[in-house]
């Protein structure tokens, strides 16, 4: 099409637009200008290399699959011991995902890629099983799992807290002023946030404690309130108040077994596990993994 | 410092961009210029995700492409994809969730450019597509940058719907914000600043790096008026 007459000052326009595009693209990035400069040279190697990290895993020859556990928050410090001891006698690789049993069941049953899932219940497994995710056993039935501890709560409270930890919880009830807010772990989806219901009730302290109640996802983030003083008090795993990573944090004291329904620690294979998945699975069922449990306040 | 989570993290915002910009730059440019009656909805449809909480993105996607959804059933059937609790998922997700952020600043910069400077290209005998690579890009090429410096920004900060499609599986899905979260629950508090202190660091750096380097490229300056 050729430019008309008045074609021509819309001709100038756009040569005069077009300057300053040409002027920015000589400090334009490499991609948009032609000559790459020695300066531009170094920025396309870091780049590059950049990239090669970013990648190389892919790139890399795929590993043996490590093992990989689902595993309820009660266990973050018993289980990486365990682990640890595992890693050294095998020199297979786990990895694990911490979280409350319900919410890491749901996970599982939308799809969430483990061979072991280890819950604070039985119940979780169950459904596991019922919906058929749980491996297949030569019998042609799915695998039912394996206790493999059964588990208590206590009271945490934060190191210079006032209140003084007792298993009625007198302490408490008699220092009940101090509380703003009493944490537990959320009930839907966390076995010991269950139990602690459980065991306020039969103390016939929930109704005085519900008001102040604050509901942690998963037993650990609920101990971490407490530890950092957002509540004054709460109900934790005895196996959480235990380890020294929390233990200087706050004093607990131990509830009766009694007051609640047993926390019977269920773990099941899935459906992908592999050989090295079950060999972590005897481990864990093994007297050595008994011991250190025993260790962390658990029951056997 | 988890560095596999670092990793992924930066995988995550940089693919994320890269998908988003030739998207991002097509939804602007005919958002910038459409006189379509619709446009007002499709504007619309576009802010979502930027209003809704992640947590109804990370539900619809669970609901829609989970392994007991039809689409998502078929999808790891015929093709072996899963987009639940795998990086490509939440690449999806991610891609979903930064869309506005990208098309909003390229389509500003669309707009921006007046209506004759594309008419004066066609009539000096420049087809349409070296109107837009030649005359348009460059010009926009500032909104873009912003686009990208948003995307970038945004998905390094992305947690909740990570949470919830992602799964927390280490060196896949596991993000530098998940393994922050991570470390605190597990009473590393050392390791939780650690992280958040390098985010913090890394996402000024880039993008104060990103504006200045769109600050000498903008159009207007050293124009005889």
């Amino acid at each position: 099409m050729r430019p008309s007459a008045s074609g021509a000052s819309e001709l100038t326009e756009v040569i005069v637009h077009l300057q300053p595009s040409v002027y920015a693209m000589k400090s334009r990035p490499v991609l948009l200008s032609g000559v790459v400069q020695p300066s531009r040279r170094t920025t396309l190697q870091a780049l590059v290399l950049g990239a090669g990290w970013l990648t190389s895993p892919i790139l890399r020859a795929a590993p043996t699959r490590s093992v990989r556990v689902a595993a309820a928050s009660d266990l973050k410090f018993a289980l990486a011991r365990l682990l640890a001891n595992f890693q050294r006698a095998t020199s297979i690789l786990v990895e694990v995902n911490f979280g409350a049993s319900g919410n890491l069941a749901r996970q599982i049953r939308q799809g969430l890629p483990i061979d072991l899932f280890m819950s604070a219940d039985e119940a979780w497994v169950e459904q596991l099983v019922v919906a058929g995710l749980s491996r297949r056993l030569p019998n042609g039935t799915h695998d039912r799992g394996a206790l493999y501890a059964q588990g208590r709560i206590a009271l945490f409270l934060p190191k210079n807290s006032a209140i003084q930890p007792d298993e009625q919880l007198a302490g408490l009830r008699a220092s009940w002023r101090l509380v703003e807010k009493f944490a537990i772990a959320n009930p839907e989806h966390a076995p010991y946030g269950r139990a602690a219901r459980e065991a306020l009730q039969r103390l016939g302290l929930w109704e005085m404690v519900r008001p102040k109640l604050v509901l942690g996802e998963n037993i650990a983030q609920t101990t971490q309130f407490v530890a950092t003083g957002a509540a004054q008090a709460g109900i934790t795993a005895l196996s959480l108040a235990l380890a020294p990573e929390v233990a200087q944090f706050g004093k607990h004291g131990v509830l009766p077994a009694e007051l609640h329904a047993p926390l019977r620690q269920r773990m099941v294979l899935l459906g992908q596990a592999s050989p090295q998945a079950q060999r972590l699975y005897d481990y864990l069922l093994s007297p050595d993994a008994r011991e250190l449990l025993h260790f962390y306040g658990f029951d056997n | 410092m988890d560095w596999q989570a670092a990793r992924v993290s930066i995988l995550l915002a940089a693919l994320t961009a890269l998908v988003l910009l030739p998207v991002g730059i097509l939804l602007a440019r005919w958002l910038a210029w459409s006189r379509w009656r619709g446009k007002p909805l499709a504007e619309a449809l576009l802010m979502l995700p930027l209003l809704l909480p992640p947590t109804v993105i990370g539900f619809y996607f669970l609901l829609v492409l989970g392994t007991n959804s039809t689409l998502g059933n078929w999808l790891s059937q015929s093709m072996g994809l899963r987009l639940v609790f795998s990086f490509e998922g939440l690449l999806l997700a991610s891609a979903l969730i930064n869309l506005p952020f990208m098309v909003q600043p390229i389509q500003r910069a669309f707009a921006s450019l007046p209506d004759n400077l594309r008419e004066a290209a066609w009539v000096s005998g420049l087809s349409s597509w070296q109107t837009f690579w030649k005359i348009e890009l460059p010009l926009a090429w500032p909104g873009m940058l912003a686009g990208i410096a948003l995307t970038v920004a945004h998905t390094l900060g992305e947690f909740g719907v990570v949470l919830m499609v992602g799964g927390s599986i280490a060196g896949e899905t596991r993000t530098l914000s998940v393994a922050i979260y991570d470390r605190v629950q597990a009473f590393d508090l050392g390791g939780a600043h650690q992280m958040a202190l390098a985010l913090v660091l890394f996402s000024l750096l880039a993008l104060a790096l990103v504006f200045a380097a769109g600050r000498t490229g903008s159009p207007g300056k050293g124009v005889p008026r």
